[in-house]
């Protein structure tokens, strides 16, 4: 019973850690099926982090900061897409752009309005993200210990990120919108000349990233902690964009490797209080776990073609 | 079949449209009219302006000035979205198409509500079910497009075009990557849509097919329309002139072959997409090889000038080469004027005078206390254009400014001029206007005169039939087999690079 519920408690603290990368990927998807690089996960995840613990700490209100790190993110998306698909620049300085403004911006506005050295205010429990304890979830037993552990107590935010992942797939496959959206990232020239404008697909495809991005980093600042603190994505957004690479842009896969990443984030958390290995060691596992992923994975399948370059009309002559 | 339905109202015209770009006048009011029920061709050079003329009917980009009506309308067609509206479809050069997507996603693209696909994707089963029935088109929608052969894929733009209620269908190039059997069987479709009612227009530079198809012509040349006829009561000939403006020899005059020693002999080379490959190719010849786009030649091509690796024997002069890399070849004495020249060929942002000795920048000649000497460089490039007739004959003028015709004169005068044994020469004339076309045939049969071998892949037909002293034909990778010019119709060498033996075909 010892290791099973130590297992369970690993995995439990691997769908935790899940959450934040998967709806980061979740975003990335969107954004590169419609044949944008999202390298500004980063960045978009910081303000979103930021802004929701900020307005919920101002407001009192959880669904306020959601709200808000939603809208972030979204406002972010637009400026990538105003430079990317409006003026077609350059999809990863752009993306880098956003990561470099934001890590410099974001604590300083902190600084500016808390005066608490870059961060926000401690939040409350009507402020936050908590676990939604079950019925039931109180028995003996395995069955019961499972119920208990991995599907109670998870916060709404954590359930929105795991619900998003079919809701993503019958989007992408299963309607309309999903068929141009996937064909805008694999031929827009296709897409326009069956009559389709290009840029406003794009620009929905990176509304909804935004918005998913921004909840990303609420996640961070509203459930994981309580409150935000300067530097706290610390390269979750670029982990989430291994994991899209690594599930080949689909929408189950990349879960299955979201949640692989943290399950390894999880086990590195374990290690470090047995004191075996140094610990900046430990640390580093999971990022290098995903280097040997993506290295082993290699240039598969399932890019979209398109993918990182703006869309030109031919110059006719 | 023009003539008695005359006094109607014509399905699409056209009234001194122009269009620029920047300081290119690539329209220049241009006027015509194309009646109902019919198929008509506009031919031109590159560069004529009619792919800038279909852009525009299509709504790709707009007009600076002009009309365009559709049965008598006049229609303000700014996007694909209002062409499509206006009846107009389109089959592009470069097919439009998403290719992981079934053929069924391909076509419902355009028509789509945001909404669940199901229903959307049983319904539209149904009209393209009878679509295929009405047109004799047959094509698996389920089935990936990228699992389909050229010929396949093209029917989907056309039922593409269709399913949206196309009565004008315009085909750009329609035929530049068929097999001649492909192209049959589109002639056909075409014909039965005209048949039909609808009106067809086809924008090509094969004038053969021209006279074969259509009812009527419009010939552009320089963004003007310079003929407008009926087919019957031109020929090729004559139809060559109006785009060029002066006659043209189509016919290229060549002595026979004089065959001497061999210098390329390969036995059993295998690479990248080609196999088992054995064959010669001796001093004073032109040896072709003909086949479908994607079943080797290309790759084949590649090797031997070093650029992809390959296995097997490559022999130069009786000897074995071991070191199969390009700077080696071209020592030996193979010169390479590659297919994409915009790609293998030429840099585009270098002045003439750098792309001119691209790879023969080794030589003494153009150095001076071991660096390249500007002037010499310079005296070189003029020399060449002269003689290759570049125009403008400007050694500094950017590459990219050159059009296609004078890059292709820069290479070929590049790598002709050092008297190579051998050179392979990969479609000479892709985006060559018909006078250069003209100066390349006979450089090449000069060159074969002096001595010189060469071997030339080709897509087109009628020239490795009248420049190849001998014709290969590859499919699959494999040679299939060897055909004389004399003997090599349409339809067998057709039968061939579809993959059927030599001795099948000639039966």
């Amino acid at each position: 019973m010892e290791t099973a519920t130590q297992i369970l408690l690993l995995i439990a603290a691997a769908i935790r850690l899940a959450t934040p990368l998967l709806l980061a990927a979740l975003a990335g998807i969107y954004a590169e099926r419609s044949g944008v690089i999202d390298l500004s996960l980063e960045g978009k995840m910081l303000a979103g982090a930021f802004a929701g613990a900020a307005l919920a700490s101002v407001s009192g209100n959880v669904w306020v900061g959601a709200l808000a790190a939603m809208a972030t993110g979204i406002l972010l998306s637009l400026l990538h897409g105003f430079a990317t698909v409006t003026h077609r620049g350059n999809q990863v300085v752009a993306g880098m752009a956003i990561n470099i403004a934001m890590a410099g911006l974001i604590p300083t506005v902190a600084q500016a309005i808390f005066a608490l050295g870059g961060q926000t205010p401690q939040l409350g429990p009507a402020q936050r993200f908590l676990g939604l304890v079950l019925p039931f979830a109180d028995g003996d037993g395995l069955v019961a210990q499972t119920y208990a552990r991995l599907l109670s107590g998870h916060n709404a935010l954590t359930w929105l990120a795991f619900l998003a992942v079919p809701a993503t797939g019958w989007l992408l496959y299963r309607t309309g919108w999903g068929l141009r959206l996937r064909a805008v990232g694999e031929n827009p020239y296709a897409v326009d000349t069956a009559g389709l404008p290009v840029a406003r697909l794009r620009y929905q495809a990176l509304v909804v990233n935004g918005a998913l991005a921004g909840l990303a980093g609420a996640y961070l600042s509203m459930a994981a902690n309580a409150g935000f603190s300067r530097d706290m994505t610390a390269g979750k957004g670029y982990l989430a964009i291994a994991a899209l690479i690594f599930g080949r842009w689909a929408p189950v896969p990349t879960m299955l490797a979201c949640l692989l990443f943290a399950f390894a984030d999880a086990v590195q958390a374990q290690l470090q209080t047995v004191r075996i290995l140094p610990s900046q060691f430990v640390g580093a596992l999971p990022y290098i776990l995903t280097v040997l992923v993506l290295a082993l994975v290699g240039k598969g399948g399932g890019m979209p073609k398109a993918l990182g370059i703006p869309y030109i009309k031919e110059r006719g002559v | 079949m023009t003539d008695s339905m005359a006094p109607q109202t014509p399905a699409l015209e056209l009234v001194d449209v122009q269009k620029s770009f920047g300081a290119v006048r690539a329209v220049r009011g241009v006027s015509f009219a194309i009646t109902r029920g019919t198929i008509h061709g506009i031919v031109g050079e590159n560069g004529a302006g009619k792919s800038t003329l279909m852009n525009l009917v299509y709504g790709f980009h707009r007009a600076d000035a002009g009309e365009i009506r559709v049965d008598g309308t006049a229609r303000n067609i700014t996007s694909p979205d209002d062409a499509i509206a206006a009846g107009i479809g389109m089959v592009h050069q470069h097919y439009m198409l998403v290719e992981p997507m079934t053929v069924l996603e391909n076509i419902v693209l355009g028509t789509a509500s945001s909404g669940p696909l199901a229903r959307t994707e049983r319904d539209a089963k149904a009209k393209l079910e009878q679509l295929m029935r009405e047109t004799g088109l047959s094509l698996p929608l389920d089935a990936r497009v990228a699992d389909l052969e050229v010929g396949a894929r093209q029917q989907v733009e056309i039922l593409k075009a269709l399913f949206r209620d196309a009565q004008i269908l315009i085909l750009d190039e329609p035929t530049s990557v068929l097999t001649p059997r492909d192209t049959e069987r589109l002639f056909d479709a075409l014909r039965r849509l005209r048949d039909h009612g609808r009106t067809i227009l086809v924008i090509t530079h094969k004038l053969e097919e021209i006279t074969r198809l259509t009812d009527r012509v419009t010939v552009m040349r320089q963004g003007l329309v310079v003929g407008d006829v009926a087919t019957r009561d031109v020929n090729e000939a004559r139809l060559a002139e109006m785009m060029v403006g002066r006659p043209v020899l189509l016919r290229v005059e060549k002595g026979p072959a004089n065959p001497g020693e061999t210098v390329l002999e390969l036995t059993d080379l295998s690479g990248r997409n080609f196999a088992g490959v054995s064959f010669k190719v001796r001093r004073g010849e032109i040896v072709g090889v003909a086949g479908v786009a994607g079943n080797g030649q290309s790759e084949l091509l590649h090797a031997v000038a070093g650029l992809l690796p390959s296995s097997g024997g490559l022999a130069w002069k009786g000897e074995q080469v071991t070191r199969r890399d390009a700077a080696h070849l071209r020592a030996l004495g193979v010169a390479h004027v590659p297919e994409d020249r915009q790609r293998d060929g030429l840099v585009q942002e270098f002045p003439a005078q750098d792309t001119a000795i691209l790879g023969r920048h080794g030589d003494p000649a153009l150095r001076r206390n071991g660096l390249l000497s500007r002037r010499a460089v310079r005296a070189h490039c003029e020399d060449r254009m002269r003689r290759f007739d570049v125009r403008p004959p400007d050694p500094a003028w950017p590459t990219r400014g050159f059009s296609g015709g004078n890059q292709q004169k820069l290479v070929l005068a590049r790598e002709m001029e050092c008297n190579p044994d051998l050179l392979l020469i990969g479609q000479p004339t892709r985006g060559v206007d018909v006078g250069a076309i003209e100066f390349i045939y006979a450089r090449l049969i000069d060159l074969r005169d002096r001595g010189g071998a060469v071997l030339l892949v080709s897509s087109e037909l009628d020239q490795l039939v009248s420049l190849a002293d001998r014709i290969l034909v590859m499919s699959g990778g494999k040679l299939i087999g060897e055909v004389a010019p004399q003997d090599a119709t349409d339809e067998r060498l057709g039968l061939m690079m579809g993959g059927v033996t030599a001795q099948a075909a000639a039966a």
